[in-house]
């Protein structure tokens, strides 16, 4: 029997779904063993309504792609935990809040203020800041109220498995698709990875070449000289998160000549990503001097290590006094 | 009881709302809002963008370099837009003039988007308005309904040849859809031989796809005096200056020019490059959309109004076929017997938003080709050495959808201080607002019935600017999926209409 599958896509970019439809042919294969009850708001023409009136538990299975960023992403993915028997936080943003998971590091007042008010374009004489509730004369309009900060799916309903990656490639979507058919999943709580990190599949890592690790004697930002094609980027002094990052892409970026961001998630069972880059990080520079060259080359680190992260973090935003 | 099935309260003063809703995606969902007077005739219209993230702010912090591959993120469709506009801003951070094979390489590289999203826009949303009919049961007016009207063979065709372009965007942009290859000075990686020979062998297809689609197109306007009736009615005529950008011939490059901006009637208003966009486009604030409404400063706004004299504009397809010429000579042909047969220049008809998706798609076909046989293309001198750090930098390009400005400031080590972005979107914003009204009115009129026509209208409305909320829903089906719900005046559900 075909299993039950609801797509939900909340405060995201829509590139997980496009990394679905990228199966192409495959996916073309996996719909004889899925039925489609719901995916919003992009692949089928089912609207919140409908799924709010399935039964309970109704569903076998719910992806979530996303970061819940106001109180209707909130309220949707309420409702598909009630629907569905196991919920997937699927890509980057659903497990840890992605790139838009960045806006923890400032307030609200601050994200809005930059963007109607004193960015260089606007003509906002009145200071006007888009509102839960306006009127436009004798018309009232209302738009979605903007949580505190943006969190994963996991603070507001139990996860079941996670799937990294900004977005999946479509060989990792893949081999998640085959997992749920065949029923062959890992224990709950679980991510759904091979394991290796982006440096056990990338062909720069000197272990592969059977030779060690060098420390790192001088930091490079990524637009700094032009790294050799075939050595490890780590080694060439590029802040290459490949060490501690899920490698189900097959290492894309350090393929072309481009360091690892982390957008694959911690390797298991870390959940701190940053924490956890920090530590390896650090135990491959050279000396002192290296150390502070990084923080002098990276001023706001946090963004560097936490891209992808931040809200999953242990300390998930910026504490404001 | 949430936001989707919201129903706003109960009239003021007798005022009865129906809420289109969702419009789907992608920079967030929209909504759109229909206000009925007593009478039953439209008073207002409001189209709503709902979602917000707050790049301007966050992206404060990062080093300039970083930035193209997280503004990256802002659309997971628009696979190649804000990367290239972040990279081209990068390079004046760093001062820096890309060498020729990078900027080719770019070029390419936004052409194979061009290609690809002109086709999932019109095969799946604009042509089966088209070739399925407007009047079509809207079950069958979506890529299903055309590919069973055109032959399965055309569809298969058509999916085929648009994947051409997808795999060239995997071949230079590192990831498949967030790519990272765009770096301050050039392209992280070069073009091989054999890469090159694939690209060319691909973009052929690509131009067939275009030729294809084109005369699929002219077909169904030209040869159907109702269709062209359609086109050019009035109740899809939205009259607006526009902006596009073209090369120092005056014709229309997606990289890199001028951005040129004309009025209602065609005359060129002024023309610039980079920084020079604040002295020529402003942004109003409305507090029920989290999205801006820019108009031409020089103008003033005037407030949501068109005809000659408004300072509204418009960009994407049709703009850029209103300002400049199409830079190969099959889309320049198609271009020139576009304006023959809607006998005006510019053209307002946004209808015609399609038919210049369609010429586009070839053009940016034709010149993936070009580029592909250029011998400097697999030229290993992809970066440039940077010069010193310029604290700023604009960036402009032409994405399907429309002009894309990236404006970044950075400290002395290009840490970023400072971000403002106008998206494609965002300039449409206001005309669509226009549109979406216009067409409401001409269907909602005294003492008629609401049917689910009026579904139709206001869909076909903003159908043409393709808003790139919707850009998720290019991908399979095509369709918006909508819903229209009638509220008399004390709040009561009269009337639900879908599309589905």
């Amino acid at each position: 029997m075909a299993l039950k599958l609801a797509y939900l896509l909340v405060g995201g970019c829509g590139g997980c779904d496009m990394a679905v439809v990228d199966l192409s042919e495959k996916l073309v294969d996996a719909l004889e063993h899925l039925e489609i009850v719901f995916w919003a708001p992009t692949v089928a023409d089912v609207k919140y309504k409908d799924l709010e009136a399935m039964p309970d538990q109704s569903i076998d299975l719910g992806l979530i792609a996303g970061a819940v960023r106001n109180k209707e992403n909130e309220h949707l993915v309420k409702v598909m935990r009630q629907k569905c028997k196991i919920i997937v936080a699927f890509g980057i943003c659903a497990a840890l809040g992605g790139i838009p998971g960045m806006a923890n590091m400032h307030k609200n007042e601050e994200l809005l203020e930059n963007a109607y008010v004193k960015s260089p374009s606007t003509d906002n004489p009145d200071g006007i800041v888009p509102q839960p509730v306006s009127k436009e004369g004798e018309f009232e309009l209302t738009l979605p109220e903007l949580l505190d900060y943006v969190k994963p799916v996991d603070a507001i309903i139990d996860v079941d498995y996670y799937v990294g990656g900004c977005p999946p490639h479509h060989d990792h979507v893949a081999k998640v698709v085959e997992a749920v058919i065949t029923g062959n999943l890992p224990p709950k709580g679980s991510w759904i990875t091979s394991g290796k990190a982006v440096c056990d599949v990338c062909p720069r890592n000197p272990a592969q070449k059977g030779k060690t690790r060098e420390f790192v004697k001088e930091v490079k930002r990524m637009h700094e000289g032009i790294p050799d094609e075939e050595k490890c980027l780590l080694g060439q002094g590029y802040l290459c998160l490949g060490p501690v990052t899920q490698g189900d892409c097959g290492a894309l970026c350090p393929k072309v000549n481009i360091r690892c961001a982390g957008c694959g998630g911690p390797i298991p069972p870390t959940r701190d990503f940053g924490l956890r880059a920090i530590s390896a990080i650090g135990s491959i520079l050279a000396d002192e001097n290296v150390t502070d060259q990084l923080m002098k080359k990276y001023p706001v680190l946090a963004k560097i290590l936490y891209r992808y992260s931040l809200p999953g973090a242990m300390i998930n935003r910026k504490i404001f006094k | 009881m949430h936001i989707f099935r919201k129903i706003f309260g109960k009239g003021v003063n007798g005022v009865k709302k129906i809420e289109i809703e969702p419009m789907t995606r992608l920079e967030g969902h929209g909504k759109i809002a229909i206000f009925l007077d007593e009478k039953g005739n439209v008073a207002d219209a409001f189209y709503q963008i709902v979602e917000f993230r707050g790049y301007e702010t966050f992206l404060r912090g990062l080093p300039i370099e970083e930035v193209p591959r997280t503004v990256s993120t802002i659309c997971g469709v628009c696979r190649a837009v804000h990367h290239t506009a972040a990279t081209k801003a990068s390079d004046e951070i760093y001062g820096v003039e890309p060498t020729e094979t990078a900027k080719k390489i770019r070029e390419l590289f936004l052409n194979a988007h061009q290609v690809e999203d002109h086709c999932a826009i019109l095969y799946a949303l604009g042509l089966p308005d088209f070739v399925v009919g407007i009047e079509a049961d809207p079950a069958e007016r979506n890529l299903v309904g055309l590919i069973k009207k055109v032959g399965a063979d055309v569809g298969k065709t058509v999916l085929k040849k648009r994947f051409a372009a997808v795999k060239v965007l995997e071949m230079l942009g590192g990831k498949p859809i967030h790519p990272v290859a765009g770096l301050p000075g050039g392209w992280s990686k070069r073009i091989t031989e054999d890469e090159r020979k694939e690209i060319e062998a691909l973009a052929k297809e690509m131009v067939e796809l275009g030729e294809m689609t084109l005369q699929i197109f002219e077909d169904v306007i030209l040869k159907n005096e109702k269709m062209l009736e359609l086109v050019t009615a009035d109740y899809y005529r939205v009259v607006v200056n526009y902006l596009g950008t073209v090369d120092d011939s005056g014709k229309v490059n997606y990289y890199d020019g001028w951005q040129v901006g004309i009025d209602t009637k065609g005359n060129e208003l002024f023309r610039f490059k980079g920084k020079d966009y604040l002295n020529y486009i402003a942004e109003r604030v409305v507090p029920w959309s989290y999205v801006k409404m820019p108009y031409f400063k020089q103008l003033g706004w005037k407030g949501f109004v068109d005809g000659d004299g408004t300072s509204l504009y418009s960009v994407g397809p049709l703009a850029r076929c209103n300002v400049g010429e199409m830079n190969t000579p099959k889309a320049k042909e198609a271009q020139e017997k576009m304006f023959d047969v809607l006998k005006e220049k510019p053209i307002h008809y946004i209808m015609a938003y399609h038919w210049a998706r369609a010429v586009e798609l070839l053009n940016a076909a034709e010149r993936v080709l070009e580029l592909a046989q250029d011998p400097e293309i697999t030229s290993p001198d992809v970066r440039a050495e940077l010069g010193e750090v310029t604290g700023e930098g604009v960036g402009i390009i032409e994405a399907p959808r429309g002009t894309l400005i990236h404006h970044y400031k950075t400290d002395e080590n290009g840490i970023v201080t400072e971000a403002n972005l106008i998206v494609a979107t965002t300039h449409n914003h206001a005309p669509i607002n226009i549109a979406i009204k216009k067409a409401a009115q001409h269907f909602i009129q005294e003492n008629k019935e609401i049917n689910d026509k009026l579904l139709n209208y206001v869909e076909i409305a903003y159908r043409p600017y393709d808003i790139c909320q919707a850009c998720a829903s290019h991908a399979l089906p095509g369709r918006y999926p909508l819903e229209v719900l009638v509220y008399d005046s004390e709040g009561e559900l009269i009337k639900t209409i879908r599309n589905f």
